[in-house]
């Protein structure tokens, strides 16, 4: 019990360290990134949480985070990319 | 049996399992349901593109395990040199893009060596072309291995 | 047998979160965006799969195993994807990175051109 505790501390340090890059940036790229692996930390945490208060279903919300991490960074990076997220990477600049 | 329907038959089977590690209930009602949703799933992929060598990479040899064994290695050797970077004094990088040739002849084949190249850290994929990748590395010291991970990727890569 | 599961899972923890802090510190440390690249892999290689390994010994044998073995899988091949999409991103967007010790992607344009 003790080290899920210790654990998760090392956690939420790793996590402030990581959202003191997302706000100074300075380029975009390096928010995203940042953004990124904070999703990825999470995603971990959710799962020591679920030991913690011993709920293991905590673990499907912790995959369905980690699902919607890596599709929320594509489209954010589509966002930037194109500026819309409808159009298919294909024909860039094509369509509207 | 055709390649299709084995693919057809492996993706709805990989579907269920999946159904089953979420759900965790094993009652007949409940097993119905899995049977009947991860088979609209095929039918939802197979309407919206072919399921091929991309959607079901069969192709692949078992040996597939084994270069993961090896990559977890590599993995964790790379990890130690950029802790060290990082934890120096004064940070000294020579970072630098690398040209690295690729032998693969899939499509497959190539995702998995840039895959792996930006799993280990040190090294990350920028692009991808039709005959190398453009790599960038932290030091000289990275790169000396994609050679050899090039060649092993290579042999994992099926027919 | 109970007490040497415990050690193992311990150590994969005490690893994984030293791995995890180090990485995060590099996002911090590390002078501009191409090195920061490097940090983030530490994360989501190490640091994430040892913290889901320690925590898969915690629950042995289980169904809820199969579901850290499933988060640990996807993280294990999403993560590069997503770092590869960032870093390709930010080089089609012209971010340079400044003083190079080697530099090839002139000689990577001139051969998927020919």
């Amino acid at each position: 019990m003790t080290y899920l505790v210790a654990a998760s501390a090392a956690l939420f340090v790793a996590m402030l360290l990581v959202i003191i890059r997302a706000f100074a940036g300075p380029t975009l790229y390096d928010r995203i990134l940042a953004v990124n692996s904070f999703g990825t930390l999470t995603v971990i945490l959710i799962g020591m949480l679920g030991y913690l208060a011993e709920r293991p279903d905590f673990l499907d919300i912790a995959l369905l985070y980690a699902l919607f991490n890596f599709v929320g960074t594509i489209a954010v990076l589509k966002f930037v990319r194109y500026r819309s997220l409808g159009r298919s990477a294909a024909g860039s600049g094509a369509e509207g | 049996m055709t390649a299709g329907t084995a693919r057809t038959i492996a993706l709805g089977a990989a579907l269920f399992g999946f159904w089953l590690v979420l759900s965790g209930h094993f009652t007949p009602f409940l097993l119905l349901m899995g049977v009947v949703s991860s088979a609209l799933c095929v039918w939802i992929v197979a309407r919206m593109e072919p399921i091929d060598e991309t959607a079901v990479p069969l192709g692949l040899r078992p040996s597939l395990l084994l270069y993961w064994l090896w990559l977890g290695g590599e993995i964790v050797k790379s990890n130690i040199a950029v802790a060290r970077m990082i934890l120096a004094r004064r940070i000294s990088l020579l970072p630098r893009f690398i040209l690295v040739p690729t032998s693969q002849q899939s499509d497959m084949g190539r995702v998995i060596f840039a895959n792996s190249i930006t799993l280990t850290p040190g090294t990350v994929t920028v692009e991808t072309g039709g005959k190398a990748l453009l790599v960038h590395a932290l030091a000289e010291s990275f790169s000396t291995s994609l050679p050899d991970m090039d060649r092993r990727v290579t042999a994992i890569e099926g027919r | 047998m109970n007490l040497f599961i415990d050690i193992a899972s311990w150590f994969f923890f005490s690893l994984g979160g030293l791995v995890l802090i180090v990485g995060a510190l590099g996002m911090v440390r590390l002078p501009d965006f191409w090195s920061r690249i490097h940090a983030a892999g530490m994360i989501d290689t190490i640091g994430a799969e040892f913290m889901l390994v320690g925590m898969m010994l915690q629950s042995g044998l289980t169904l809820t195993t199969l579901k850290l073995l499933l988060i640990g899988l996807f993280i294990f091949i999403a993560g590069p994807t997503a770092t590869h999409a960032i870093a390709n991103a930010a080089w089609s967007a012209g971010e340079k990175p400044q003083g190079l010790a080697r530099d090839d992607s002139a000689r990577f344009a001139e051969g998927e051109k020919a």
